[in-house]
């Protein structure tokens, strides 16, 4: 099969690569049809991640056709499904609880020990995202093998488009997950960082769980001007002061509850480098951290903290007098993705929320270098690049 | 006895602590100088644990460094076991200790490659199933220098016992034990 390799610092390729086998009871190969390159695909590209290895297959946001499955498989053949970025059991005692990114069973014994004397735990494995998260392919090609078939893929109706269902495989639920983790209450003012695809989504969860005022924070106004269509009152931080313009928006009392969804940007599943995200932090002051210290700092006084960016390392400068004097709460962590796809697919059937909006281009397969490449350079005019195995080269 | 060693002892277990004293010393009460301890919680049923565990021919299908285990009789079973260069090596393993549900304990009979013990218990842990707690003592081959060259191959028990477990645990909580291999031929590859 066909599949987009990773090789080194801004180095993916089309390859023939063997194509994959069922190999446990539980297993399904899935033909693709959509998938797109993630926010979190660019430090791959960029090569921040140190588990990964030349040759890898990347891709976790997939969605395609049912066509081998093992014996303990409930899908079946012909079967459209999306399918989840994090490989969970769902019936290990963190599956029971539904927290399914923190399943130990999808992830190779051998990985687990990369994770641990970094966060003290394994947490579940994901595809295509490195070998901490268990070195899976991914599913940027022409098939993928999917562990725990039986519990993971969404099954998805006929005659619904893939563009309205593929980003059921992360980034919606990674949106609507960080919305849940702000608790919001009836007449909440919202502020969020970051109006990538995931700040998007936040900002239409959140007022679909009854926020009534939500402020959007980005320096890309194409990304700015998405926002305002679903409603958000927008801050340009390249020509406004984030924390005065919050402050004076909000009658001097501060957002009730802040989402930091710029990490995405940035982040990365640090290992060997931990000591250059501590300088980085500390000396070069980039971003990343900046925006979690920003949204404490001018969170409200008893609200609410979300902060579904990822971070991988240590942080310097964490305000953690400002938190505790404030009384904040803070809720995160990777999407339990398969604990909220039946309900979002129902928000997407029934119109509640659009996700067709964020796809600025769709590319062939094998155009998926360039893909990369454009994602990369242009993130103000390239909000999200869907790849499509069976479609034409354009000229 | 590592009873009568608690009062200078905490609560930690022995395989936590931080110097090898008495209390560690004690409680490899069989054979072998170095002991290895792990603790894992399994969804599952002390006896369906048990029942699984108490068949060593089993103990193949999660424990990576194990070739084969033949069971000779009620009690005894010979065991081949992969070690570092392409080497195995061979031992026969009497059962020692057995409570139903609760635990086994063996240990190598002389002649063998290495001379070792283990110990696994089953312990109730309610809604979150059974605790399984592993020992195992060893006498690492060729002394330090042999540890060493294990650790390289990975094949360190250690390290071994750990995995093991995780393995052991994906197993009988999912019926499967996790690969990111693509093809059954890398499949293969990564098992030997």
């Amino acid at each position: 099969m066909r599949a987009l390799t990773w090789h080194g610092k801004h180095d993916v390729r089309m390859e023939t690569v063997d194509d994959p086998e069922i190999l446990n009871p539980r297993d399904a190969i899935i033909k693709i049809t959509s998938t797109a390159i993630c926010g979190s695909d660019l430090h791959l590209y960029d090569a921040y991640i140190p588990t990964l290895q030349a040759g890898d297959i990347l891709g976790h946001e997939f969605m395609g056709e049912v066509v081998e499955v093992g014996p303990k498989s409930t899908l079946k053949k012909g079967q459209r499904v999306v399918v989840p970025f994090t490989i969970a059991c769902g019936s290990c005692y963190h599956c029971n609880k539904h927290q399914y990114s923190a399943c130990p069973n999808g992830l190779p014994a051998d990985n687990q020990d990369i994770a641990m004397p970094l966060y003290g735990h394994e947490m579940s494995g994901l595809f295509g995202y490195s070998h901490m998260t268990g070195g899976y392919a991914g599913g940027q090609a022409e098939y993928v093998r999917v562990p725990f078939s039986d519990v993971g893929p969404i099954v998805i109706p006929d005659g619904v488009d893939d563009d309205k269902v593929l980003f059921l495989s992360d980034i919606l639920p990674t949106g609507w997950m960080a919305a849940e983790n702000a608790e919001i209450e009836a007449g909440d003012t919202v502020a969020v960082w970051g109006c990538g695809p995931v700040g998007l989504f936040c900002v239409q969860s959140a007022f679909l769980m009854g926020a009534e005022r939500v402020i959007a924070i980005d320096h890309f106004p194409s990304r700015l001007e998405l926002a305002k269509k679903f409603g958000a009152e927008t801050i340009n931080f390249e020509e406004s002061k984030t924390y005065e313009a919050l402050m004076e928006m909000t009658g001097g009392i501060g957002p009730d509850t802040v989402i930091d969804a710029v990490g995405l940007e940035a982040h990365g599943f640090f290992v060997d480098n931990v000591i250059d995200q501590i300088k980085a932090s500390t000396f070069l002051g980039t971003d990343r951290p900046h925006s979690i210290r920003q949204a404490i700092i001018a969170c409200r006084k008893g609200g609410r903290v979300s902060m579904p960016a990822v971070y991988g390392g240590f942080v310097d400068k964490f305000p953690l007098g400002a938190f505790m004097e404030k009384g904040l709460t803070l809720k995160t962590g990777q999407t339990h993705v398969q604990h909220y796809m039946p309900g979002l697919l129902n928000a997407i059937m029934e119109d509640k929320i659009d996700t067709t909006f964020l796809i600025s281009h769709r590319l062939p397969l094998e155009q998926a270098p360039e893909g990369y490449k454009m994602f990369h350079d242009q993130q103000n005019e390239v909000t999200k690049i869907v790849l499509k195995p069976g479609m034409q080269l354009a000229a | 006895m590592a009873e009568t060693q608690s009062a200078s002892r905490d609560d930690a277990p022995a395989s936590a602590a931080k110097h090898q004293d008495q209390a560690t010393e004690a409680l490899i009460d069989q054979q072998g100088d170095h002991v290895v301890g792990r603790a894992v919680t399994i969804n599952r049923s002390r006896d369906e644990l048990f029942a699984f565990w108490r068949d060593f021919a089993n103990l193949v299908t999660f424990m990576d460094n194990v070739e084969r285990v033949d069971v000779i009789d009620a009690q005894r079973s010979h065991w081949v076991v992969k070690a570092p260069g392409g080497r195995t090596v061979e031992w026969d393993a009497r059962i020692t200790e057995e409570e139903a549900g609760r635990l086994i304990a063996w240990a190598s009979e002389p002649g063998a490659d290495i001379v070792n013990s283990g110990r696994i218990e089953f312990r109730d842990a309610g809604a979150r199933g059974t605790v399984v707690v592993a020992t195992i003592a060893y006498d690492p081959p060729g002394g330090a220098i042999g540890k060493f060259v294990a650790k390289l191959f990975q094949r360190e028990p250690a390290i071994q016992a750990r995995r093991d477990l995780r393995r052991f645990k994906q197993l009988m909580e999912t019926g499967e034990v996790a690969t990111s291999s693509r093809t059954r031929a890398q499949l293969e590859e990564e098992k030997a």
